[in-house]
């Protein structure tokens, strides 16, 4: 083996300008060569001990895949990764991997961690390039499993159970499979044809889709057990956007962020001529700082906006997105307003004619400045706001994007599912619910959290599953 | 893909059609409605159900054409199939235990009105309706509402079909008359609804609105149908998609919801007029 790179920096990855790419929807990280994945691997030190794969939600065994990519041997290392992970093009991209795996590399000690992502997003690439077999059907073991919800902890669950030989069949409310990383994530951070990919896959390994079905309304939980199956797992998602309940919100102009980004993504609003309408252009604020805020940010930016903020109640610190899409939106021209709370919502009125077009419509957002005080129980630093130091920002799009609650539809047509003050199902530590053969997993049951993190649940739900049926 | 196995033109602008759904239609319940997708790159429009066959596992419904996606729906006939079609979604209207109800239907609204009429005349309740058109080739559903209601008024704008002027008229009458209903379930434009309230609220009478704002998905997620309704003072936002569509009329800010409506009304505008543009270059 060769000797280790010793770079205390990682391989940069290559990127579509800021100036290019804020125009359009096209991927933004173009990712690795095959020369230099090898050189980003040379600089893993196959630590023993693995302090990585604590940090993985699914348990990648990292250092493995890493020597494989070292021998050039990407098929090899693609293997690998799919033992613990059904979506590998999918994690590589938009997992927060440096508050995971790479935040555990003892390259980050003194220095860069290794690219973990990177090398991940890029071996499963290649796989997808040139990798032309056919993944097999198992022979059935003639059980039967529903799985609620086609995200990411739903066909998590529904690829290990199938690998397994158990009949899977998918149940998506949407009219295409994926959920949020179709409605939600946008194009340009996760090409939609990764998530075709990744779906088709699970369809050959023989599970069943079937867009169309909201279970709570075309079909209850209970009536899935009456159709045959034996064990059920809800992967419904967070489901309600919440609003801020300060006055304006209901102004034309006013999304919540699943609102828009569903409209530009799922429904395509994004294109030239759409038949499904979103404001494009003007000016953008976007309250929140997480993912998905910065997505949405992002998204105002190439539907054409002027010029777009996030506005944010604390500081840059405590912003909870991941970091490279902070420092892409900050590149591409997105301004923070940090410390800053909305406490108003402006709209235009005409008193002289009520007929006036522009009546009902945004003018802009009226925030107050913030300073940060003690932290609160989570260790955050709590934000107060500063007394008279109100201002407004011109904008004509406001977009909320400061979290969901879990959506009540199936926890209504359930009888003895138990949720938590929050509306989150509540599962042990196998997934499972309070409900005999039901079991959940994602954000159904934790609030709005990461793919990755659904992924684990319902990783950890297919393995009960297996376990309970197999008793 | 749902298949259309019959098509009906009600008046130059109204379209019945029953659609192939089996699990929608074994579940609809009067008042919920569906989310369909005419084609591939189609926009996701809700329609309320207008009525089931669990035997034959159809669903109908009756649109109004008024923008660009309903124009390419009345385009497909009866054999075509539908891209997408969804459902029941929405909470189904309350009906138990009401002897005695006002129906007050508008235009196209009234397809909707008619459903919940004949639930409520098969469980035995006195139905009085209320029906309004803009003029009497715009009138749809007599014979329905006449086989399910005690008493049917007609009402048109112009005066050319049953009685001029519009619903307020003849509700305002029969309860200053004296008539006592449990409920007035309204169904139309949201001016239309807003009146109906305004009228019943020196009798005290409750009012059911039924809503239908704008939306994508149909189950929560996007919050675009949210409303607000003033409950004891305070604004309280409601999705209509889960939490509705039906409201207690009283409650209900039918300006903020009107000014809602027309968030896309110059993208329609344009979206209807190119669409019609581009029917006409087809048939060329």
């Amino acid at each position: 083996m060769a000797k280790a790179n010793m770079s205390l920096a990682r391989n940069v990855m290559p990127t579509q300008d800021a100036k290019v790419r804020a125009g359009n929807f096209d991927e933004v990280a173009l990712g690795y060569s095959e020369e230099v994945a090898i050189d980003e691997a040379m600089r893993c030190l196959d630590c023993k001990n693995m302090p990585c794969v604590s940090g993985c939600p699914v348990k990648i065994h990292i250092p493995k895949f890493i020597n494989k990519v070292k021998e050039g041997d990407f098929e090899g290392a693609y293997q690998i990764i799919s033992e613990s992970s059904s979506l590998p093009a999918v994690c590589g991209r938009v997992c927060p991997q440096e508050t995971q795996c790479e935040s555990k590399c003892v390259r980050g000690i003194k220095g860069e961690s290794v690219g973990i992502g990177r090398l991940e997003r890029f071996v499963a690439d290649w796989h997808n390039t040139f990798c032309k077999e056919e993944p097999i059907r198992p022979e059935s073991n003639g059980h039967r499993v529903a799985v609620i919800g086609s995200g990411p902890s739903g066909l998590t669950c529904a690829g290990d159970l199938a690998k397994k030989g158990y009949e899977v069949t998918v149940y998506e409310a949407l009219h295409t499979a994926g959920g949020v990383l179709v409605y939600g994530i946008p194009e340009f951070r996760l090409p939609k044809a990764i998530v075709a990919k990744e779906v088709d896959t699970l369809e050959k390994l023989g599970v069943k889709i079937e867009t169309n079905v909201v279970i709570g309304k075309t079909l209850t939980v209970n009536e899935l057990f009456e159709m045959g199956y034996e064990a059920v797992f809800i992967g419904s998602g967070a489901g309600l956007p919440n609003f801020m309940g300060i006055p304006g919100e209901a102004l034309n102009g006013v999304y919540s962020a699943n609102e828009f980004l569903t409209r530009s993504n799922l429904m395509k609003s994004y294109l030239d001529n759409p038949e499904t309408p979103i404001m494009k252009g003007g000016r953008v604020a976007v309250v929140g700082g997480g993912n998905v805020a910065m997505d949405a940010a992002r998204t105002a930016l190439r539907l054409g906006a002027e010029k777009v903020y996030i506005v944010y109640r604390r500081s840059m610190d405590e912003l909870p997105a991941r970091r490279e899409e902070v420092e892409h939106a900050e590149e591409e021209g997105i301004e923070f307003k940090l410390l800053c709370n909305p406490i108003e919502i402006t709209g235009y009125n005409n008193p002289d004619d009520v007929r006036d077009p522009k009546n009902g419509f945004v003018t802009g957002i009226k925030c107050v400045k913030m300073e940060l005080g003690e932290p609160d129980e989570r260790g955050r630093r709590r934000p107060t706001e500063i007394p008279h130091s109100e201002f407004t920002i011109d904008v004509d799009t406001v977009i909320i994007s400061i979290g969901t609650s879990p959506n009540p539809l199936i926890k209504s047509t359930t009888d003895g599912l138990d949720v938590n003050s929050r509306g989150g199902i509540i599962v042990n530590e196998d997934g499972l619910t309070s409900r005999k053969a039901v079991y959940a997993g994602g954000d159904a049951v934790t609030g709005a959290a990461t793919v990755i993190s659904a992924m684990g649940a319902g990783k950890i739900a297919a393995k009960a599953i297996d376990e309970y049926l197999s008793e | 893909m749902y298949k259309i196995v019959n098509k009906k033109v009600l008046n130059p602008t109204v379209i019945e059609l029953q659609i192939e759904a089996p699990l929608v239609a074994n579940k609809a319940k009067p008042g919920q409605f569906i989310i369909l997708r005419v084609d591939e790159n189609s926009e996701r429009i809700p329609l309320t159900v207008a009525g089931v066959n669990k035997e034959a596992g159809t669903v109908k419904i009756i649109y109004q054409v008024v923008g660009a996606t309903t124009k390419k729906l009345s385009y497909k006939e009866a054999g075509e199939y539908l891209q997408d079609f969804v459902g029941p979604l929405g909470v189904a209207t309350h009906l138990e235990g009401l002897k005695k109800v006002c129906i007050v239907g508008g235009g196209v609204g009234c397809a909707i009105a008619m459903p919940i009429a004949e639930e409520l005349n098969r469980i035995g309740a006195d139905v009085t309706s209320i029906i309004g058109f803009r003029s009497k080739d715009l009138v749809i559903l007599e014979d329905e509402f006449k086989s399910c209601s005690n008493t049917l008024k007609i009402m048109t704008d112009d005066g050319s079909y049953g009685d001029k002027g519009n619903v307020t008229l003849p509700l305002k009458e029969l309860l200053e008359n004296g008539e006592k209903f449990d409920m007035i379930i309204t169904i139309g434009p949201l001016i239309m609804m807003k009146y109906v309230v305004e009228t019943a609220r020196p009798f005290g009478t409750p009012v059911t609105a039924s809503m239908n704002p704008i939306m994508i998905d149909g189950t929560g997620m996007c919050g675009g149908c949210r409303l607000t309704l003033n409950i004891d003072d305070k604004k309280v936002t409601k999705f209509a998609c889960v939490d509705g569509p039906d409201f207690n009329g009283y409650e209900i800010d039918f300006d903020e919801a009107m000014s809602r409506g027309r968030m896309y009304a110059d993208f329609e505008r344009h979206a209807y007029k190119e669409s019609c543009n581009l029917f006409k270059k087809e048939a060329n």
